[in-house]
């Protein structure tokens, strides 16, 4: 499928939508589409609706986790030592922050054409890790998405039933993210029964 | 971070004091019909089911992290784990998706055992699936046995070819791990041409059985509009009436040299899906014929392909094979690195699971049961 002419169609039907080409230098060659958050609904409906493009099923929906990157350089920069000019050599760090994402593969089970790949990048790895669900577009991102939400964390917004899907309700990491930590004890789960004893406990202390 | 709110189940409204009204009813984990440690959030009207919401991941061992800290080969026996019963799938479809990120040839010899040892495997896979379905059925026993007579067959093969009934680890990026074994061709000939006879008598036993016909015809219909949506792939899909089967949608490995025919579905119902199985297997039956007859001699593995201290460039692929279950597919990121920085498994059986609700809604306890037995699924596979 040819990617560039794609994402014109799309640039054509979504008007204010900015997409981005991000090249694969693996010799599968399955190049992707960036989408912003704010048209990606409108997108996705496009690549599903299209009847030249029909891309009817999406077929699998998978998170990543890029960790802040720090590149150091280094810069010369003229320096007075002694009140002579001296060239010293400085390293200058810059900080890429980082973020999560999201990919979907689709496919057409009309044409039998495919796979295109977008993916969805959020703002940061925090509070905005937020990403427009892609379920109520294609409903086989419903378990997947769950999923993205249970290891990675990102909040999937519209989705219609955002639950941990894989790990109990209870826990609060997130498992496949690349700076996790394994919890030093495994078998803790808070129970309805520690409230309870903490209550009377409470109680106890106020007699 | 938590989720946004968590979902109450509807309220209960049966009483003790013999008010009648919606009954919650939590079957599973443990229960022999849920194949594996799966459980089920039924709310019931009376017989009837109002709402179901699957609940599983008791099995969840984090495979996918496991894999992104160890080397591409070392995840190779770790991939029979999933789909317990079809181990060499999901060897293959690893394999596949490596090979797509480092492009990597496979020699032909290589792609027909590879061939040979998925369609023994979907063969096997069926048969006890039917049987499992059966023994729900409450047919107890015999169409079980006879399916898992057949199996032991072909997991004598798959011991004296790899060294292991179940845990296969056979297939390597660039081919396959060794050589077939003197004698291994002709034994797997003769259980081939004993497989239609096996078919026959299965099918006699089956499917012009009442009991059967009443407890799948018109049970727990999918739409064909519904199947597509909610991205079911595999036997479920096909008797829905969705003519996609990667077989012949990517010809992956060599499938564009076989003759082989798709079975579609009609009515998208739990017999249609018991039917498309059945079928199913004469057209591996058929594919089996034609690559023993046509398998050459020559090298089993890519010469170029070092195993050890592999380090595939950067980059990324998506591979995917028609397992027996569905389409499984394998996601992979390289950075460069020995190890895969993203590598995710597209579970078929958990993805087919989307639609266990709307499918069962409507119908009785015992029919959710035979319901949830045509989807055919493996609980190593759904929470990896």
């Amino acid at each position: 499928m040819d990617l560039e002419k794609i994402k014109s169609e799309i640039e054509a039907a979504v008007p204010g939508c900015r997409l981005q080409l991000i090249h694969n230098d693996s010799p599968s060659g399955q190049h992707s589409l960036l989408l912003d958050r704010e048209h990606a609904v409108a997108v996705a409906t496009f690549l599903r609706d299209d009847p030249e493009l029909r891309f009817d099923y999406c077929s699998n929906a998978s998170g990543v986790d890029w960790l802040d990157k720090e590149t150091s350089e280094k810069v010369k920069v003229k320096q007075l030592v002694d009140g002579v000019e001296q060239e010293a050599e400085e390293v200058r760090k810059t900080r890429i922050p980082g973020y999560l994402e999201a990919v979907y593969h689709l496919y057409s089970m009309e044409k039998k054409h495919g796979p295109i790949v977008f993916r969805l990048h959020t703002e940061d790895r925090g509070d905005g890790a937020r990403l427009p669900s892609m379920t109520p577009v294609w409903r086989s991102a419903e378990f997947q998405e769950r999923e993205i939400f249970d290891l990675y964390g990102i909040v999937f917004e519209g989705h219609p039933d955002l639950r941990r899907i894989l790990m109990w309700d209870e826990f609060e990491d997130h498992p496949m993210r690349k700076d996790y930590v394994e919890p030093n004890d495994y078998e803790y789960e808070p129970t309805p029964h520690e409230a309870v004893l903490e209550k009377a406990k409470q109680a106890r202390a106020a007699e | 971070m938590i989720a946004p709110e968590t979902q109450e189940l509807t309220r209960v409204t049966a009483t003790a004091d013999g008010e009648e009204g919606l009954f919650e009813l939590s079957l599973g984990p443990h229960h022999p019909s849920t194949h594996g440690v799966f459980r089920m959030d039924v709310v019931l009207d009376g017989e009837r089911v109002v709402k179901l919401k699957p609940v599983f991941g008791y099995l969840h061992r984090n495979h996918e992290k496991i894999a992104e800290g160890t080397s591409y080969l070392a995840s190779m026996p770790y991939t029979d784990r999933l789909d317990y019963i079809g181990s060499l799938t999901n060897n293959w479809a690893y394999a596949l998706s490596v090979e797509k990120l480092a492009g990597i040839q496979v020699p032909e010899r290589a792609e027909y055992i590879r061939v040979i040892t998925a369609e023994l495997t979907r063969l096997q896979n069926h048969a006890s699936t039917i049987g499992f379905l059966l023994q729900e059925m409450g047919a107890s026993g015999s169409p079980l046995m006879y399916g898992f007579r057949e199996r032991e067959k072909i997991l004598d093969l798959f011991e004296t070819l790899t060294g292991s009934r179940m845990m296969c680890n056979y297939m390597r990026f660039g081919g396959c791990r060794v050589d077939l074994p003197v004698g291994w061709l002709e034994q797997t000939k003769k259980v081939v041409a004993d497989f239609p006879r096996f078919l026959d008598e299965f099918e006699n036993l089956l499917t012009d059985n009442e009991i059967l016909m009443a407890r799948t015809q018109g049970i727990g219909v999918l739409s064909k509009e519904l199947a597509i949506q909610s991205g079911v792939t595999g036997p479920v899909l096909r008797a829905s009436g969705v003519n996609y089967d990667i077989r012949k949608v990517d010809k992956y490995g060599i499938y564009d040299r076989f003759d082989f025919k798709i079975p579609i579905g009609e009515h998208g119902d739990a017999f249609d899906r018991y039917m498309i199985r059945m079928l199913e297997m004469r057209e591996s039956v058929k594919i089996l014929e034609q690559a023993l007859r046509d398998i050459p001699a020559g090298p089993i593995m890519d010469a170029k392909t070092k195993l050890r201290g592999f380090r595939p460039k950067a980059g990324e692929a998506y591979g995917r094979i028609e397992s027996a279950k569905g389409e499984l597919g394998f996601f992979l990121i390289s950075d460069g690195s020995p190890q895969p920085y993203r590598y995710r498994v597209r579970p078929p059986s958990l993805i087919n699971l989307t639609v266990l609700e709307d499918m069962c809604i409507g119908y009785n306890v015992a029919d959710m049961i035979v319901i949830f037995g045509t989807i055919d699924i493996v609980l190593g596979e759904v929470d990896r």
